[in-house]
């Protein structure tokens, strides 16, 4: 039995479960610690994650609450016909895609550089003082995120109007003009994210040999080219592997950020909706369940396809960089 | 060194004197690349003076250009707290700015003339921060090392029950019907205590701290006896405290943090908001403004509105901020370790 509990990957696809069903029996006696160790996280998953996704099917339904979920008529793909005729479906899809790429590749750009520069500071009390508050936006609410949009951008006190009317200027109506707003909210995304999402890239390069960066400066490198021909290359794995991530959520927006910046602000919707602030205000302020069920089964099926999608490719060209 | 510094001075003529050096770096590099690096770009004897320019220009522009970008990241929370100490008065004339335009503690002298609202939102925030914490801390550490035995036969099945949630979900109207009215939850602070207890994210990342616990720990521990639960809390756990510390500060950060949960469960239905979703209140509904700040005998015209919301900003951030360089290297190691893979 020692030998046996002792074996790496004791029991790993349902076959050798099968063929070995006595051991395995023998084996899960003897993991029953393990198993109860488990279960707490078990049971969580299963009421909070599995519980409601029966409920999806409400998106096949025209749903009311007295016939309950599986009680209400059955319209077969008619909820999804209306989202894809109206438009809808398409213009909550391109936004929330569009905003996604902006986010990955400015962010992954503006990150590599940050890491870059600060690879360079060689004072370490002015590197430790700037990382913290290069963090510090990640760290609080979403809420207060709001709260700074507010103050810099409204249009009777904001900090920006005060500023322009002092030079002479127009103030600005921002929270009615929705051509502002993309460049808003990807700011506001770079400037909560860059910061903390740059310790990935300099902690890759802080893993480099320092013998490559001595043998470049023997050799008469300039600091250009040891970035271009040394550290550039040598982050490309982190790179990948971050890209790959962020392109399996392309279809998944950061509904905190995008709503308490915009809210429930009509004018500005064409060029802010993304497919979870749309999902949120057709529950709270509609009630609507259909529509907002199956933009929800929309996203989470083609969501779920795109990882696969990735994974099924990155798993071609390169296992070690797959997901599962 | 200075025999390679000569090698090139020559120019890119003669390729030969450059090869030795880079021969160094790219060892079996082909030498016809080998004066692109050394030969053409950097003619030796000025080149001493050229390296050092280029370092010299990344270095200052690195300096300058970090030094802004943290700059920026802080000068918002300054905005912030310049505005609540200001003169309502003097904000309405001139608009927010970086430093105070007057001076002026009204904003803080009302919110705690009747601290209840207050009061009440910071207990019931650090009640649900600290319980949920250590329960969720618990929960994960317990599930992260279970996962991650290799003698364990069903961790493969439990590790893709708990993954495959973060690839499929129900989605939100599903899941709030689900929790409000199925387990009957609405208006119920267990509705977000609840949701924020576990993460499949922070149990892959506890799995993966787990992982560098040597199975040599485990195995003597068996050796000696041990069950599986005292080789766990004994031996592994005190193995494991940077993670569990990133791990606890994680949940901390979503249950201080928590402001949505609220919004959809419990909206209006309980006294005391947390405190995140106190603050999304005051913000944005002109009516919070009155009832949870100043009491409801006050008309909204004679509040200072525009300080008042900056200073409900402040208290409600405040003591996260004073709480953040201590935590600052937990926070760091969470997304250094964390190749979250499944």
């Amino acid at each position: 039995m020692a030998a046996r509990t002792t074996e790496p990957p004791a029991i790993s696809t349902p076959a050798a479960t099968r063929s070995g069903s006595a051991s395995f029996w023998k084996s899960m006696r003897h993991s029953k610690v393990l198993l109860v160790m488990c279960l707490p996280a078990i049971v969580f998953f299963l009421v909070f994650a599995y519980g409601p996704m029966p409920g999806a099917y409400i998106a096949f339904t025209n749903f009311n609450y007295r016939d309950g979920i599986f009680g209400s008529p059955f319209v077969g793909l008619r909820n999804f016909e209306f989202l894809v005729k109206s438009g809808q479906l398409w213009l909550l899809t391109k936004n929330t895609v569009l905003y996604n790429v902006a986010f990955i590749v400015i962010g992954n750009v503006l990150q590599i550089a940050l890491a870059l520069m600060l690879n360079e500071i060689r004072s370490k009390y002015f590197k430790k003082v700037s990382q913290t508050l290069m963090f510090l936006p990640y760290f609080v609410s979403v809420v207060l995120i709001g709260v700074i949009a507010f103050n810099l951008l409204n249009y009777d006190t904001g900090a920006l109007n005060a500023l322009i009317i002092s030079t002479g200027g127009n103030p600005v109506k921002i929270y009615s003009e929705a051509g502002l707003w993309p460049f808003i909210i990807v700011i506001a995304h770079l400037w909560q994210s860059t910061g903390y999402g740059s310790i990935v890239y300099f902690a890759a390069i802080m893993g480099l040999d320092t013998s490559m960066f001595e043998a470049a400066a023997i050799d008469g490198a300039s600091a250009w080219q040891r970035i271009r021909y040394i550290i550039l290359p040598s982050l490309k794995p982190t790179f990948v592997i971050l890209l790959l991530f962020s392109l399996g959520g392309i279809m998944r927006g950061n509904f905190g950020l995008f709503w308490n910046l915009v809210g429930n602000n009509a004018q500005l919707f064409q060029t802010t909706d993304i497919i979870e602030t749309s999902v949120y205000r057709m529950l709270t302020s509609q009630n609507n369940f259909t529509t907002s069920t199956a933009v929800g089964l929309y996203q989470s099926l083609f969501g779920f396809a795109l990882v696969m999608t990735v994974n099924w490719i990155v798993r071609r060209i390169n296992s070690d960089y797959a997901l599962f | 060194m200075t025999t390679n510094v000569t090698g090139p001075a020559t120019g890119g003529a003669l390729p030969g004197a450059g090869v030795p050096a880079a021969a160094g770096a790219v060892p079996g590099g082909p030498s016809l690349e080998t004066p692109d690096l050394t030969g053409t770009t950097l003619p030796g004897a000025p080149r001493k003076m050229k390296l050092d320019n280029s370092e010299v220009a990344l270095r200052s522009i690195s300096y300058a250009v970090v030094g802004v970008f943290a700059l920026l990241c802080a000068l918002p929370f300054l905005l912030i707290v310049s505005a609540s100490f200001s003169q309502e008065s003097k904000i309405m004339e001139h608009g927010f700015s970086l430093l105070p335009r007057g001076f002026s503690t009204e904003a803080y002298q009302l919110i705690f003339r009747s601290p209840r609202q207050i009061l009440g939102s910071y207990a019931v925030t650090v009640i649900m921060t600290v319980a949920g914490s250590a329960l969720g801390l618990a929960i994960t550490a317990m599930t992260g090392y279970a996962l991650q035995r290799k003698d364990f036969p069903l961790r493969n099945h439990i590790s893709f029950f708990i993954y495959f949630t973060t690839l499929f979900s129900a989605g939100l109207a599903p899941t709030y019907l689900w929790v409000a009215v199925t387990l009957g939850l609405r208006g119920n602070y267990l509705a977000v205590f609840l949701q924020l207890l576990l993460s499949p994210w922070l149990i892959i990342l506890m799995k993966n701290f787990a992982r560098s616990v040597p199975y040599e720990v485990i195995e003597s521990g068996k050796i000696d006896g041990a069950g599986d639960f005292r080789i766990f809390a004994q031996l592994v756990l005190p193995m494991l405290k940077p993670a569990l510390a990133t791990i606890g500060l994680f949940l901390a950060l979503g249950y201080w943090n928590e402001w949505y949960l609220s919004s959809l469960y419990l909206g209006s239905t309980v006294e005391f908001k947390p405190l995140q979703y106190y603050l999304y209140n005051i913000i944005n509904t002109a009516n919070a403004l009155r009832t949870s700040v100043a009491g409801a005998n006050v008309t909204i015209t004679d509040l200072p509105s525009n300080t008042l919301k900056m200073a409900s900003a402040v208290v409600a951030t405040g003591p996260i901020i004073l709480l953040y360089p201590f935590v600052q290297k937990y926070f760091v190691s969470g997304i250094t370790v964390g190749a979250v893979k499944g």
